[in-house]
């Protein structure tokens, strides 16, 4: 180790002894982001791989058979034979028994899962103005969304186990009503599979959210990020809600869009 | 628009300042447009190859005003934007490659059955 001696020019060995004070050299945030934010964001990306694989699969198998050709001239019917339009699988509203609503209530619960996102959003804003009230006030609005969002799709699981009145009859002669993992009303089994897996595995992620929202709005009652002096972990919270609403936006297009 | 968050908004006074929140509606707005759109293709057009597209592009504006805004990614470094985004290639060799291979499976499928 050399010190540095004022009194004499630098060589260049002198520069190459120097602790370098680079972004990248260490010692300080070259992401300019706390360690609690950049976890996340590597959570996520995480997560996103995994939501990215089941999306993959449902793209795989569902190249892997026959489309519903409109062009044959035979009406669209539920079989094994091919695989299921979306509008015609997912077309009921609740409270309205028997009427064809085409995707109507998945467009509600999209809806209700990008305001949630907004009162989120809102949350952490308030959080930077540390306005303890406006954070109280916004949390309760997602958390209550997030629980709608739960609740629509309790209503849709349960429809779409419970099928359709008429049912469909099979191959084998025996009639199907619903589905579940081993038979299938709508279509190939894989269908209902991927259908439980992937709005399954969304809806998990929907209620570790409502869990950590409750918690932190508990800890935004108590004061405890106001004496922390900051609301970063609302932000934290936030991150991981927008990302729940980000897979939704993927699974509503690859599983009812296209 | 880049100076909406930060902690200059913190006071040591005790006061708090107004809210300001008008990015967010608007992110809002948009986010609620293009789902609109996207019912209006699917009502108003066969399915297609070109359907299908046109949704993949609507999905991947929604998710870059939700990453960006929502998730104020933008307003990051560039180096933590790129440690996030460039993985996100692979996700999309993965999709290309698979699906090709249903296709690839779909085309024995009378030899399967």
């Amino acid at each position: 180790m050399s010190t540095i001696s004022t009194t004499q020019p630098l060589t260049s060995a002198d520069a190459a002894d120097r602790p370098r004070s680079g972004n990248w050299d260490g010692g300080n945030e070259p992401l300019k982001a706390s360690y609690g934010k950049l976890m996340m964001w590597f959570f996520l990306l995480s997560d996103a791989f995994t939501f990215a694989a089941f999306l993959t699969t449902y793209g795989l198998i569902r190249h892997r058979y026959p489309a519903f050709d409109a062009a044959a001239g035979k009406a669209f019917e539920f079989t094994t034979a091919y695989w299921p339009i979306p509008d015609k699988v997912f077309n009921a509203f609740p409270g309205l028994h028997g009427m064809d609503v085409p995707l109507g209530f998945v467009a509600l619960m999209t809806m209700i899962l990008i305001f949630s996102s907004v009162t989120m959003v809102l949350a952490v804003e308030a959080g930077h103005r540390m306005d303890k009230k406006d954070v109280q006030k916004w949390l309760l609005w997602t958390i209550l969304f997030g629980a709608t969002f739960l609740a629509s799709q309790a209503w849709e699981w349960s429809h779409f186990i419970k099928g359709t009145e008429t049912g469909t009859k099979m191959l084998d002669g025996t009639t199907v009503y619903g589905a579940n993992l081993a038979v299938n009303q709508y279509g190939p089994v894989l269908f209902a599979d991927l259908f439980f897996f992937i709005t399954g595995f969304h809806g998990t992620h929907v209620f570790s959210g409502v869990c950590l929202l409750v918690w932190s709005f508990i800890a935004t009652t108590n004061g405890t990020f106001e004496k922390r002096g900051h609301y970063e972990m609302v932000e934290k919270i936030g991150l991981y809600w927008h990302f729940v609403d980000l897979v939704w936006v993927f699974v509503f297009t690859f599983f009812y869009l296209v | 628009m880049a100076n909406h968050v930060g902690t200059e908004h913190t006071t040591h006074t005790g006061e708090i300042p107004k809210p300001n929140t008008g990015w967010i509606w608007k992110t809002f707005f948009i986010l609620v447009g293009i789902t609109a759109l996207e019912f209006v293709f699917v009502f108003l057009m066969d399915p297609s190859t070109l359907r299908n597209s046109i949704f993949i592009i609507l999905t991947i504006f929604k998710a870059f005003y939700i990453v960006a805004e929502f998730m104020h990614l933008k307003h990051e470094v560039k180096a933590l934007i790129w440690t996030i985004l460039v993985p996100m290639a692979l996700l999309v060799w993965l999709l290309i490659a698979l699906i090709t291979e249903g296709s690839y499976q779909n085309s024995f499928w009378n030899v399967f059955n």
